[in-house]
């Protein structure tokens, strides 16, 4: 490949010893939760040393996930908008229709290393909770899954999809009624039984050793990316681009890039309505460093350290918080964070749905919305990438309720 | 670090409980949330539970995501920020308290929130306004260098806490850095009422005592008298929270007559576990503590 890889300083050799991104991540939690953590620690690392792991994990990647996914390109889309060349790296052709199940599987396979038959989950936009649901059957593991009460209405069709497959899911009533509280009652419930269950968690967030873990099995998205450049390109891309909740698809997208000199990395959050407090959920670019759900980072909350009310129209977004990695990433300035609105979202799903015949998740609109603006400013030779890492068969029925045109579909 | 000058907050704490100690008591630890309905309501409690016999009170600073509370304390700190209670309030209710009571405060408080205030400036704070000493849940032991010198440079009792999952040389460790007193947690799980305490707890106690000098103090589950008499033949004393708690809801939103209620129901309660805790001197064992 071209002089374009050298490697920078060491952007990707975090965390260390005690989950340190820099200064962010470290393990924020109850003494009850330390020996369980520290026993994962010890277990991610001897799998990581054992072959058979990567093999036997590989080959559910392969067989049951249906990997590699293809890099797209976007030519309609690209021809629309009238700039860079618009690619697309398709999570959501994956099994259950996201990237959330590269995790689930690595952390199911663990979990069976630790004897551990019950496993613990949260979801936002129940990608995740669908995910460890399905690794769960699988696997043959019991499974409960938090959620919160407005997000059970908002994402009913992963509801189904996981009652369907064995687990339980438990909504959630209190705070907010979202990723947050579901988040605590997963750790809550954790506490209590924590000798014989593993909690799954969904994103690159929480105590050490978990931002390492989701980072490590996500970063199959970016060295597939990388590799497919490579090979259908002949170069890297100058920009690559992701969405940022909790951020596990960005980091496992851009993981492999960090120390590629010359591509450009953006992480795209939730504008929300506004950039006005409790109207966004754009923790990297409105928040500032704190402590949630167990690690240090940037977090939205007020002058007495209170979680702020956050609000986005992508339940997977709804997070006033975001792991540590990206913290360290956004102090470093080596990715861009940036946010667009629900209704730049919106209008993003629009045009992907009817230039490219893909219903992306509203998650992922959030990146394409990005791109698409961008991509118009850069010249044609240019190549974005962006992660598809959803699809939007999830937020049909929300958007089209939103669009106003529920009445149709029901009488369709 | 110099050690805590004699007129040190954690000086008022390690007397309250030695007092006790020599007198063969059970100490009785009341948590209450800080601002559930009020702070005037909460302070007016602090008085109720001094006059029962409580020992110490440990005052909840509330906060919007408490992973290691059940959810009583989660419902009461939800109700505390919903009434507007504020770090500020926090400090002056604490000021108030400890300026007209004789019985030390210790404040439980999530890591986030003194992180957002910043270590040193929340230490010194919590110092003046008269707290001796600090229990934080979320904060394990390889986090906790910088807080952990701020308190000693404040006089602050920096409180830790073991629980049943805590491997021994780790449960060590940690009893030999607890200053003020050890929080032996009797389950594992979050705060709330247990019918039943674990088989062990008696065995660990035992065991955590020989690992430090300081009091060591059962929290979790415990509600009644009798575990108050079942732990106090081995602990130094217990701390009940959950169980007090689940009353403050009914003293907010109403008039004068539901609050004096609550804090009947609070006096009543913890009189019978401070009761309790001196008809169990009898039996205790290792009652020389240190």
């Amino acid at each position: 490949m071209a002089s374009s890889t050298a490697v920078q300083p060491p952007y990707s050799r975090v965390p260390d010893q005690l989950g340190r991104f820099g200064e962010y991540g470290g393990r924020y939690v109850p003494e009850t939760l330390s020996a369980a953590l520290d026993e994962l620690e010890q277990a991610y690392a001897d799998a990581a040393a054992d072959p058979a792991f990567q093999r036997e994990l590989d080959d559910l990647l392969r067989r049951f996930v249906g990997r590699e996914t293809p890099l797209l390109f976007a030519n309609r889309l690209t021809e629309h908008v009238g700039g860079a060349q618009i690619y697309f790296k398709r999570e959501d052709l994956s099994h259950t229709g996201a990237h959330k199940i590269n995790n689930t599987l690595g952390q199911g396979l663990l979990a069976l290393r630790m004897g551990k038959r019950r496993i613990i989950a949260e979801t936002g936009a129940g990608q995740h909770g669908v995910a460890t649901a399905t690794a769960c059957a699988r696997f043959g593991l019991e499974c409960v899954v938090y959620m919160g009460a407005e997000d059970v209405r908002r994402q009913a069709p992963n509801v189904r999809n996981m009652r369907l497959m064995g687990a339980e899911v438990r909504p959630v009533e209190s705070g907010s009624r979202t990723l947050r509280d579901a988040i605590n009652d997963a750790m809550r419930d954790w506490m209590g039984s924590v000798e014989t269950s593993h909690y799954i968690i969904g994103s690159v967030v929480g105590p050490h050793p978990f931002p390492k873990i989701v980072r490590d099995f996500q970063s199959v998205i970016g060295r597939e990316t990388v590799a497919q450049c490579e090979h259908d390109l002949g170069r890297m891309p100058e920009v690559v681009v992701a969405c940022v909740g909790g951020g596990s698809n960005a980091a496992g997208m851009f993981y492999p890039f960090v120390d590629i000199d010359g591509v450009r990395l953006v992480g795209v959050e939730a504008g929300g309505h506004s950039a006005s407090p409790g109207s966004h959920a754009a923790s990297l670019s409105h928040g500032q460093p704190g402590v949630l759900h167990g690690s240090l980072s940037y977090v939205l909350q007020n002058q007495d350290g209170q979680t702020s009310d956050v609000h986005s129209v992508s339940a997977g977004l709804d997070y006033p918080g975001v792991g540590p990695e990206h913290a360290y990433w956004r102090d470093a300035g080596r990715v861009d964070y940036t946010s667009v609105t629900d209704a730049e979202a919106l209008d993003a799903f629009d045009l992907v749905a009817r230039q490219e015949g893909i219903l992306p998740a509203l998650e992922t609109s959030h990146a394409l919305a990005w791109t698409i603006r961008e991509a118009a400013k850069m010249p044609p030779e240019a190549v974005i990438v962006v992660c598809l890492s959803g699809r939007g068969d999830k937020d049909a029925a929300e958007i089209a309720r939103l669009r106003g045109f529920s009445e149709d579909m029901s009488h369709g | 670090m110099a050690e805590a000058a004699v007129d040190a907050p954690i000086t008022k704490l390690a007397a309250a409980l030695a007092q006790r100690e020599k007198a063969g008591d059970v100490v009785v630890a009341p948590f209450l949330t800080a601002g559930d309905p009020d702070m005037d309501f909460t302070f007016e409690a602090l008085e109720a539970a001094q006059a029962a016999g409580a020992t110490l009170c440990e005052l909840g600073v509330p906060y919007s995501d408490p992973i290691a509370d059940g959810p009583v304390i989660q419902a009461s700190y939800t109700r505390a920020l919903n009434a507007g209670a504020s770090l500020e309030g926090v400090f002056g209710l604490a000021s108030r308290a400890s300026a007209q009571l004789s019985m030390p405060l210790v404040a439980m408080t999530s890591y986030s929130i003194i992180f957002r205030r910043g270590i040193d400036r929340f230490a010194g704070e919590a110092a003046t306004s008269g707290l001796t000493g600090l229990i934080v849940p979320d904060l394990p032991i390889e986090e906790s260098a910088a807080l952990s010198k701020a308190c000693r440079q404040s006089g602050l009792a920096l409180v830790r806490l073991v629980t049943p999952t805590t491997p021994p040389e780790r449960a060590a460790r940690i009893a030999s850095e607890s200053t003020g007193f050890l929080y032996c947690v009797s389950v594992a799980g979050v705060t709330g009422e247990r019918v039943s305490l674990p088989q062990q707890l008696k065995d660990r106690v035992l065991w955590l005592k020989e690992q430090t000098d300081v009091p060591i103090l059962v929290g979790f589950g415990i509600s009644r008298p009798e575990q108050v008499r079942e732990v106090g033949e081995v602990a130094d004393g217990v701390i009940v929270g959950s169980a007090l708690v689940r009353h403050l809801e009914a003293a907010g939103g109403s008039g004068s007559d539901a609050r004096q209620a609550v804090l009947a129901t609070i006096a009543s309660h913890v009189g019978d576990l401070v009761t309790a805790g001196g008809s169990a001197r009898g039996s205790r064992t290792g009652g020389d503590g240190r």
